[in-house]
C-alpha cells in the first residue's frame, strides 16, 4: 500500500469513527429511560396515548431545557402488547442499556408489575406503577423498589364512596343504599372488593358484585340484572378497554342514570365514553389528574415537540385523559431524577440512585406550579415508608364533549387504607421471607 | 315473568348478532372445508375501512360500496397469493394460512387507519323501546339496535339462501363443497369459486362489522367477536346457513339466561364460558351440529 492510499484509508477511518466517538461521548451523558408500551392488541387504543404522553414529555424536556441539568433523556420503547411474558422479555432486554442502565420501569400493566417485582428488586431498578399494580407495594419497608405513586385502588375506592356519600348528603345517608360494583373479572378488577365490603359494614350500604369476563364485549345479562332487577342507587365501574364503553352503553339501554355511575380512573377516558355516544353524557369517573390541554406543561409539549414535528401522536390528542396520564408518569420520573441528581451529582444515574430520588420526592404546590402542572395534580410526598405519597382524587364528569370537574380534590380514607396496605405487605413479607426495612 | 321474557328477548337478539359473524365462517367452510380463522379480522378490517371512508367525508352508501370493493380485492389477493398455492393441500395447511391472514389483516388495517377507537354513527337507533306493561305487569326493554340487527341478519340469510339454491354460482358453490375434484372435473373453476366465496364472506363481515361497530365503536376488539361465533358454529353446524342462525339464537338466549339465573349461584361472569360448555355438551350427542352434514366414511 502506498503512503497516499494509507493516508486516505486513515482519513476515511477517522471520518467514519468520528460520529461514533462523539455519540459515545454524548451517550455518556444520557439517562436511559425504558418505556414498556402496548401500541398493538386489544388494548392499544388505551396504550397508545399513554405511551405518546410519556415520550413527548421527556422529548419536551430535552427540547426546552436540554434534558435534566444537561443530562439528555433517551427514551426507548418496547412493545408488550399488554402481555406479561413480553413485558418480562422487554425488561430483560432494556434493563442494562444506557451508560448507567435503566432509570426505572413503568410496566403499564398490573400483570407485568407483579411479574417484575422480585426481578427489579434484585436488580435495584425502581418499578413505577402509577395508579395500578400491587397496592401493598405502598409499604416501602417491604417493597423498596416498587412505587405505586400518587394513589392506589384502595384509596380510590374510599374516595369514590366519599363522593357518593357527599352526593347523598353524608355518610349516615348511605345506610340501606344499594351500591353495585361492575368489575373486570381479573386481579385488577377484584382489587377494590375487600375495602368496599369493609366500608359496607361500616356505613351500612348493601354491596353487590357483578363480574364481567374479559374482554367484556357482551354485558346485556349483567345490566339487565342491575338496571331491571336490583336497581341500585349507585354503580361503581371497575373496567378496562372495551368493557367500559360496553358497560356505559348497556347502562343507557336499561336507562340506568349515568350520573349515578362512577368509574375507576381506568374507566374514565375519552376512549371509554366516545363509542357510547350521547348515552355517556353525565357519566362520572375518578381521576388523580386533570383532563384537557389547558395546562402550561402541555402548552410546552405542543410548542417544543409538536410544532417542531417531533410529536409521537396527533397534536389534537394532547390533553386526552390517557395522554395526560402518560405525561404525568414521565414528570414523576423526571422529578425523581432531578431529586436524585441533587444528592448524587448532575450526571446519568443508576436505578439505585433514582430509587433514592423517588423515596425523597416532594412535590409541593409551589413545585407543581413551577413545572407547569398547577391544578393538574394535588401535592404528594413520598418517603421510605410510604411509596404512594397521599395524592388526592377528583371526580370528573363527561358532558358529552369533554371531561369537566364534578368535585373538589377528595382525600382518601388513609386511616382505613394504610393499615390494610401494611397488613397485605406484612403478609407478602412473611410469604417471601423478607425482613422489612427500618425506615426510621 | 316480564323479566324472564326481557332476558330471553335480549338473548335471542344478541344471538342474531353472533349469527352474523358465524355466517362468514359457514360460507367459507361450505365452499372449501377451511375453518377461516381470519373471519374476525375480516370483520374488523371491513369496519375500519367503512368508518375510515366516512371519517374522510365520503357518504355512507358510497363508503359501503368502496368497502365492498376493498373486500372483493382482498378476496382476490387472498386467492391469488395464498390459497392458489395450497390447492389439494391438507385442510390444516389452509387453516394455518388463515391464521397468518388474520394477523396480517389486524396489523395492516390498523397501520392504515390507526388504533384509535372510531365511533360509527350512521343513524342506527341506539335507544330501547318499552312495551308489555299492560299485559305482563312490568315493562320489557328491547334494544332498538338489536332489532335492526335481527332484521338485517334475516334479510341476509334470505339473500344467501336464494343465492345458494337459485343461482348458477350458488349451485357451483354447493358442488365444490360436496367434492372439489368432481366439481373441477365437470368444469367448475375452483379458484374463481373460492374468490367469490371469500368476497361474499368479506361482505357478510362488513355487515357484522357495521352492527358490532355501531354497538362497540370500531376498534381492535371487534376482531374478538369471532370468539363468540365458535360455539354458535358447533351448535348450528359448520356447513349450514340456517344452522348459524338457530345456533346463534340458542347460544344468545342460553348464555343470558344462564348468567341471570345460574350466575348468582356460582359467582357470575359465566356468560362467556357457558356458551362453550353448551357447545361441548352438544358435541357429545351431535358432533355435526344441528344442521351440519353427517359424515360417514367407509374404511
Amino acid at each position: 500500500m502506498s503512503f497516499k492510499k494509507l493516508a486516505l484509508a486513515l482519513t476515511g477511518a477517522a471520518l467514519l469513527a468520528a460520529p461514533a466517538v462523539s455519540s459515545a461521548v454524548a451517550a455518556e451523558n444520557e439517562q436511559f429511560i425504558p418505556s414498556l408500551v402496548y401500541r398493538t392488541g386489544p388494548y392499544s387504543p388505551n396504550g397508545t396515548p399513554v405511551a405518546n404522553g410519556f415520550a413527548d414529555y421527556f422529548n419536551m424536556l430535552n427540547a426546552r431545557d436540554g434534558g435534566i441539568n444537561g443530562v439528555k433523556l433517551v427514551v426507548e420503547e418496547c412493545e408488550t402488547g399488554y402481555n406479561t411474558a413480553k413485558g418480562v422479555e422487554c425488561y430483560e432486554r432494556l434493563k442494562g442499556k444506557g451508560p448507567t442502565g435503566a432509570t426505572a420501569f413503568n410496566p403499564m400493566s398490573t400483570g407485568i408489575t407483579y411479574a417484575l417485582i422480585e426481578k427489579a428488586t434484585a436488580d435495584k431498578i425502581p418499578i413505577i406503577s402509577m395508579g395500578y399494580g400491587r397496592t401493598a407495594a405502598g409499604d416501602g419497608r417491604v417493597f423498596p423498589y416498587v412505587f405505586p405513586l400518587v394513589t392506589t385502588y384502595w384509596d380510590d375506592a374510599t374516595a369514590i364512596i366519599k363522593y357518593i356519600a357527599g352526593q347523598e348528603g353524608g355518610y349516615d345517608k348511605l345506610k340501606g343504599k344499594k351500591i353495585a360494583l361492575v368489575f373486570h373479572n381479573s386481579a385488577y378488577g377484584k382489587e377494590p372488593i375487600p375495602i368496599l365490603k369493609k366500608m359496607a359494614a361500616k356505613y351500612g350500604y348493601k354491596f353487590s358484585e357483578f363480574p364481567v369476563q374479559h374482554p367484556g364485549l357482551e354485558q346485556k345479562a349483567t345490566w339487565l340484572q342491575i338496571g331491571r332487577r336490583l336497581k341500585p342507587d349507585w354503580v361503581i365501574l371497575w373496567g378496562w378497554g372495551v368493557m367500559n364503553s360496553t358497560a356505559i352503553k348497556e347502562a343507557a339501554a336499561v336507562r340506568f342514570p349515568r350520573d349515578r355511575m362512577v368509574g375507576v380512573w381506568w374507566s374514565g377516558a375519552e376512549q371509554d365514553v366516545l363509542p357510547a355516544g350521547k348515552g355517556a353524557t353525565g357519566y362520572t369517573a375518578s381521576t388523580f389528574h386533570g383532563a384537557g390541554a389547558d395546562y402550561a406543561f402541555l402548552k410546552d409539549i405542543k410548542k417544543y415537540v409538536y410544532d417542531a414535528g417531533n410529536g409521537k401522536g396527533k397534536k389534537e390528542n394532547v390533553g386526552q385523559v390517557l395522554y395526560n396520564r402518560g405525561a404525568l408518569n414521565a414528570m414523576l420520573e423526571a422529578e425523581a431524577i432531578r431529586t436524585a441528581q441533587e444528592k448524587f451529582g448532575k450526571r446519568p444515574l443508576t436505578g439505585e440512585e433514582v430509587q433514592w430520588g423517588l423515596e425523597n420526592l416532594n412535590l409541593t404546590a409551589e413545585r407543581i406550579k413551577e413545572i407547569g402542572f398547577e391544578g393538574f395534580i394535588a401535592p404528594l410526598k413520598i418517603s421510605c415508608r410510604d411509596h404512594v405519597g397521599g395524592g388526592k382524587i377528583r371526580i370528573q364528569k363527561w358532558d358529552g364533549k369533554k371531561w369537566v370537574w364534578a368535585s373538589e380534590w377528595l382525600e382518601s380514607d388513609r386511616s382505613m387504607v394504610r393499615p390494610m396496605i401494611e397488613e397485605a405487605a406484612a403478609q407478602y413479607a412473611k410469604e417471601k421471607g423478607i425482613t422489612p426495612r427500618d425506615c426510621k | 315473568m316480564a323479566f324472564f321474557l326481557e332476558v330471553l328477548t335480549g338473548g335471542l337478539l344478541t344471538g342474531v348478532l353472533y349469527s352474523l359473524v358465524a355466517l362468514g365462517f359457514v360460507l367459507i367452510f361450505k365452499a372449501s372445508g377451511v375453518f377461516n380463522f381470519a373471519q374476525g379480522a375480516m370483520v374488523l378490517f371491513a369496519a375500519l375501512f367503512f368508518v375510515g371512508f366516512i371519517d374522510l367525508g365520503v357518504p355512507v352508501v358510497l363508503s359501503a360500496i368502496l368497502t365492498i370493493a376493498v373486500m372483493i380485492l382482498l378476496a382476490y389477493l387472498i386467492e391469488r397469493l395464498v390459497l392458489s398455492h395450497l390447492v389439494n393441500q391438507e385442510a390444516i395447511s389452509l387453516f394455518m394460512a388463515t391464521i397468518g391472514i388474520s394477523y396480517f389483516l389486524d396489523g395492516f388495517g390498523q397501520t392504515i387507519w390507526g388504533s384509535d377507537i372510531r365511533r360509527l354513527d350512521i343513524g342506527l337507533p341506539q335507544d330501547a323501546f318499552v312495551f308489555g306493561a299492560s299485559v305482563l305487569g312490568d315493562d320489557i326493554f328491547v334494544n332498538e339496535l338489536d332489532v335492526v340487527a335481527a332484521v338485517v341478519a334475516g334479510a341476509l340469510v334470505a339473500v344467501l339462501a336464494v343465492f345458494f339454491s337459485k343461482t348458477k354460482i350458488g349451485r357451483a358453490l354447493r358442488a365444490v363443497a360436496d367434492d372439489h375434484q368432481a366439481a373441477m372435473s365437470v368444469g367448475i373453476p375452483l379458484r374463481s369459486i373460492w374468490m367469490i366465496v371469500w368476497a361474499v364472506a368479506g361482505i357478510v363481515g362488513l355487515v357484522a362489522g357495521i352492527m358490532w361497530g355501531a354497538k362497540l365503536g370500531v376498534q381492535f376488539s371487534l376482531s374478538l367477536v369471532a370468539l363468540k361465533a365458535l360455539p354458535v358454529l358447533i351448535l348450528g353446524g359448520f356447513t349450514s346457513v340456517p344452522g348459524a342462525i338457530v345456533g346463534g339464537l340458542m347460544i344468545g338466549a342460553g348464555e343470558k339466561l344462564a348468567e341471570v339465573y345460574l350466575g348468582p349461584v356460582i359467582g357470575g361472569a359465566i356468560e362467556d364460558w357457558f356458551a362453550y360448555m353448551l357447545a361441548m355438551i352438544f358435541l357429545l350427542f351431535r358432533p355435526q351440529g344441528l344442521f351440519g352434514e353427517k359424515i360417514i366414511e367407509r374404511i
